[in-house]
């Protein structure tokens, strides 16, 4: 299919920043786009707006047009809700009109605002994203969701409580010069294993933060771009989204991501090409064990084998396939409706040469986003190439 | 009604009264899937002539994870341990209870019951070793 030039990308600073509005997080994220692309709002013929939590964290619902107003915008504009994956969504919403031919440019992105909320209510915010019969009310978190899976990944297919680790210790060494993320510092196995457990196996460095921020991409068409001098080096060129079961309870098998696979079947064949062609992946690393699902998922590594990938330094800054050059969800923080962007955003830098890690993969010609909602009911994936 | 009555949630609480009757039942497709209330469909086939059949008595635990870190319709209860449990083609999540928490594990037979969230004094599902 045509492929998607992205003309621009840009984040906020990913963390605690409780008393700033998703309004005025996306605005900046917006503002950092524009800039970057060399566009103004005028030239925006529609938006998507990424947004999980607005209700409960900000007694604010409809805010589609509210983002558009945050960018300078007037044009159409949808909030897209898909939990985690709202603003991955959004992405994908962005990419098919235009390939539809009947836009030129489109703001994409999401913001969440999280940390004005205390833990228990952020808890219970982010569990709204869960089966509200059947999980919330027998006292299911999205830590606790997770741990079943990972406790049920370990009984099928082994692995250890380190090797969890190892993909928060690696997330977090990603992170370390990355001046946009939540926690620039690194941790040790000793740190993970000993922090204090929020659901077995999980200690609290096993789980991406409570975390504020904005993201935004500027999605143009070819002619577009060709017209105005553009020259962007990076486009979408697959995008994938599939869904399954709601509640954990309704799948077959607890230790594999069916909407991930078929997002990535569909990405793939999308974009013409296949796992092998992957040389960095920014992947929805929520909690540890999710960072494994999500590789098994993409054909990255075969079932029961991505568990081992950190501990053997396969999926470092150093190694055969990077894994979140950004330091992830895990240590980039997870505003959770801007998360999906982000990856965006973060990858197109990768891949240009101006993100600090991009070192690391200077010779990277294609990269893949993964971004999950729920316990992966929802997911998008989207291919990036270099094209100039 | 009154402000503070809750409205039940059909099909949800009409099981848990059911369960609570010793009456546990799942709704099960042509295809032979098991599902929880309220279904319209099997939403893996599309099937949609679905029969309520009698749940078996006992089930084996999947997985398990022991929270310590609740919202706040849970706060009171925490640390609690949640599973979930296959009971013939159905797969259900509940609390674990009657067992020290470090002594549930993956296999363990368990019978389900209904019990209530300290917290709120909510009904949930609960399931006991046998």
């Amino acid at each position: 299919m045509e492929r998607v030039p992205i003309a621009g990308v840009g984040m906020t600073k990913f963390g605690k920043q409780g008393q700033r509005t998703s309004r005025e997080l996306f605005g900046e994220a917006a503002g950092k786009a524009f800039e970057d692309a060399g566009l103004s709002p005028d030239d925006v013929d529609e938006v998507f707006f990424g947004n999980f939590m607005g209700e409960l964290a900000e007694q604010q619902g409809h805010s589609g047009p509210l983002a558009a107003d945050a960018a300078g915008v007037t044009a159409p504009a949808t909030r897209i809700e898909s939990a985690c994956a709202s603003s991955g969504a959004a992405v994908r919403h962005g990419v098919n009109r235009i390939r539809n031919g009947d836009v030129d440019v489109v703001l994409v992105g999401g913001a969440e605002r999280m940390t004005n909320l205390s833990t228990a209510e952020g808890t219970a915010g982010l569990a709204a994203a869960a089966d509200a019969l059947w999980e919330i009310k027998s006292g299911i978190t999205f830590p606790g969701a997770y741990s079943l899976m990972a406790n049920r990944y370990f009984h099928e297919h082994g692995g250890s409580r380190e090797d969890l680790a190892e993909i928060a210790v690696k997330n977090h060494e990603h992170a370390v010069e990355n001046e946009l993320a939540q926690f620039q510092r690194a941790i040790t196995v000793e740190d993970v294993v000993e922090a204090p457990t929020v659901c077995s196996p999980f200690g609290l460095y096993d789980c991406s933060p409570m975390s504020d921020g904005g993201s935004a991409a500027l999605l143009v068409s070819e002619e577009f771009a060709e017209d105005h001098g553009l020259g962007p080096e990076v486009a979408i060129t697959g995008t994938g989204q599939n869904g399954d079961r709601l509640a954990l309870q309704d799948r077959v098998s607890m230790t594999r991501t069916p909407a991930a696979e078929r997002a990535a079947e569909q990405a793939y064949e999308d974009a013409g090409i296949g796992p092998d062609d992957i040389d960095v992946a920014e992947v929805h690393d929520c909690f540890t064990i999710a960072e494994a699902l999500a590789l098994e998922a993409l054909g990255l590594y075969e079932e029961g084998e991505a568990i081992h990938a950190a501990t053997n330094g396969e999926t470092s800054a150093g190694g055969e396939l990077p894994v979140n050059l950004s330091g992830g969800l895990k240590a980039k923080g997870h505003p959770v409706g801007a998360t999906g962007g982000a990856q965006i955003s973060e990858l197109t830098k990768i891949l240009r040469g101006d993100h600090v890690n991009s070192d690391a993969v200077s010779d990277a010609e294609v990269g893949i986003t993964h971004n999950a909602g729920g316990t992966v009911a929802s997911c998008v994936v989207n291919v990036l190439e270099v094209i100039a | 009604m009154s402000d503070d009555e809750r409205v039940p949630d059909a099909g949800y609480d009409d099981w848990l009264d059911a369960a609570e009757n010793g009456e546990p039942y799942y709704l099960e497709s042509p295809s032979g899937n098991g599902w929880l209330p309220p279904r319209e469909f099997d939403p893996e086939t599309g099937e949609r002539e679905l029969s309520e059949e009698p749940l078996p008595e006992s089930g084996e635990i999947l997985t398990s994870t022991i929270t310590n870190v609740a919202g706040p319709s849970f706060a009171d209860d925490a640390p609690y341990v949640v599973a979930v449990a296959q009971f013939g083609p159905v797969r259900i999540t509940g609390q674990v209870r009657g067992v020290d928490h470090e002594d549930v594990e993956i296999g363990q037979e368990v019978e389900l019951s209904v019990g209530v969230n300290d917290t709120e004094g909510e009904r949930l599902v609960v399931f006991e070793p046998v």
